[in-house]
């Protein structure tokens, strides 16, 4: 059973919404009031605002660019943007954000994203294909390889496409659960690594013994056989698995509702 | 004790072909207007060093400035990727271009190295990712002390680093504030710097938290209003996100690009 299943803010369920939808409020829904969250741009910067509004009011976000508990009144396009300074409750150099506060094991949770993942939940986000004669150049790793590493846990929030859903990644920027469970301690890597992956179809969590991410929860209106016909390995499933409940009228209005800096007024 | 010059006479001084340029600025005051002065100048075969080389890499790459990217994150942040430095790697258009790539922690940590005059900086990180077999900067070193083995980096010590700041005074000392990126480290592990700024004022009012990097520290300042535009200067003029997303189309058609080049050259 994954906490990520029912309505954490309002329980009237809304009449229509979007797979994205129900992937940002699925991913929302991962994160605890209290937790220390370091953000990634993108899905887990949308997902995690979402959670501070609804039944995170305390929840720490983090971004790379040395924000510390910042509260943006909307989401910043890119991670450094000025709202995320005027909002925080301390600037910190880049240096310092991650030496000091995410190197030693502070920060609760990781928040990822990335264009592969594999069976093992490792990510890529640096080539597709070779890497001297990548077929796609990617934007490369960032802060995620660091944040893969040492946040006390990982949560990965990526479009479940089986393009990106792959046996093995071309090229592993940010290490999962590396080539099977024990890997990771091997490796000399401090924190748990990715617990789950949230996608627009469903969750994935690593199965304990093997570390293989094995599906554990169907969002509603979305059946095995799409699951698994979007990912690049023979998916197992969970004989626990449950089925996310739908987003409240609250979650979807909140998350409808957030708006984009610079984005033109809705 | 810095000079005060002109952006022009700034960019002839102390940036030569075959150098290694940083030009810092983490999605915040990020030193645009010097970037058009390199491109004007005509700059060849730089190693251009930067964590996040967005907008005004891809605009210097696109110009044919450079020869090889020191980088940790290769995109146009919340639009999409860079396609002057995509061209330039598939299709060494307008010239080849080769690539050392890190992680952000390990790129900051190499500037931090470089700044404190050590030959390598020592992190976690790195292990079990495949940027090591790539990248012979990043290598492996035991803990004296546990036996613990650790990531290494080498120092960045750039030729010349360039960043853009709020204000400075007219001896040359600067200040900065908002998200500070790697600036102070930037400039301290390098061996000359220049540094445009908004404005120059009689006194330097301080401000709470703010880097000031004194004046016999740098070697020039440069007067730039509005020189960090389309990003932002906190605290003087806020992201021109609409400038990001429009990039993506010029960047995407090399003569839309060669259109937008003109109007640099031609630019003051």
């Amino acid at each position: 059973m994954t906490d990520t299943a029912e309505p954490v803010a309002g329980t009237q369920p809304a009449a229509t919404w979007t797979a994205d939808e129900m992937m940002s409020i699925a991913a929302a829904r991962a994160l605890r009031d209290g937790q220390v969250c370091f953000v990634g741009i993108g899905l887990p910067s949308t997902a995690a605002n979402l959670a501070r509004r609804l039944h995170a009011p305390r929840l720490v976000l983090i971004y790379e660019s040395g924000t510390l508990d910042t509260k943006p009144a909307e989401l910043p396009l890119s991670i450094g943007d000025g709202i995320l300074a005027d909002s925080a409750l301390s600037v910190v150099s880049v240096p310092e954000i991650f030496n000091y506060w995410l190197q030693p094991g502070r920060i609760d949770v990781g928040f990822l994203s990335g264009a592969q993942v594999d069976r093992l939940g490792n990510i890529n986000t640096t080539v597709i294909g070779e890497y001297d004669e990548p077929t796609v150049r990617l934007p490369g790793s960032g802060g995620a390889p660091e944040i893969a590493a040492s946040c006390r846990e990982v949560i990965v929030v990526m479009r479940h496409r089986h393009r990106a859903f792959v046996e093995q990644v071309d090229f592993v920027t940010s290490v999962g659960n590396g080539s099977g469970r024990g890997d990771r301690e091997l490796l000399g890597l401090r924190g748990a690594g990715p617990v789950r992956v949230i996608t627009d179809l469903g969750v994935l969590e690593p199965d304990p013994d093997t570390a293989e991410l094995v599906l554990t929860t169907l969002h509603q209106g979305v059946t095995v056989e799409q699951v698994r016909a979007e990912t690049g390995w023979p998916l197992q499933v969970s004989a626990d698995l449950v089925i996310t409940a739908p987003p409240s009228t609250t979650e979807l209005e909140t998350l409808r509702g957030m708006r984009t800096v610079g984005s033109k007024a809705s | 004790m810095a000079k005060i010059v002109p952006l022009p006479q700034a960019v002839s001084e102390l940036v030569h072909d075959g150098d290694t340029v940083a030009l810092e600025g983490f999605t915040h005051l990020i030193p645009f207007a010097a970037g058009h002065e390199i491109i004007r100048q005509h700059r060849r075969d730089l190693t251009l060093v930067r964590m996040t080389p967005d907008l005004i890499y891809d605009q210097m790459i696109g110009a044919g400035c450079a020869s090889k990217l020191v980088f940790s994150w290769g995109g146009n942040p919340g639009v999409g990727s860079l396609h002057r430095m995509r061209d330039a790697l598939a299709n060494a258009w307008p010239v080849p271009l080769r690539i050392e790539e890190h992680s952000h922690a390990g790129m900051a940590n190499r500037y931090v190295a470089g700044a404190s005059g050590l030959p390598f900086a020592v992190l976690r990180g790195y292990s079990g990712t495949d940027l090591p077999d790539h990248t012979d900067t990043i290598s492996t070193v035991e803990c004296p002390f546990t036996g613990e083995r650790l990531a290494a980096v080498a120092a960045l010590n750039p030729d010349v680093a360039i960043v853009h700041a709020q204000r400075a005074d007219r001896d040359g000392n600067v200040q900065l504030w908002g998200i500070t990126g790697v600036q102070k480290e930037a400039v301290l592990a390098a061996r000359r710097s220049l540094v445009t700024v908004e404005e120059v004022v009689d006194e330097l009012t301080p401000v709470p938290g703010a880097v000031v990097l004194p004046g016999w520290v740098v070697d020039a300042v440069a007067t730039a209003p509005r020189g960090a535009a389309p990003s932002y200067a906190h605290g003087y003029y806020e992201r021109d996100n609409a400038a990001y997303r429009a990039w993506d189309a010029i960047s995407r058609d090399r003569e839309a690009f060669l259109r937008w080049r003109r109007t640099i050259e031609e630019a003051e």
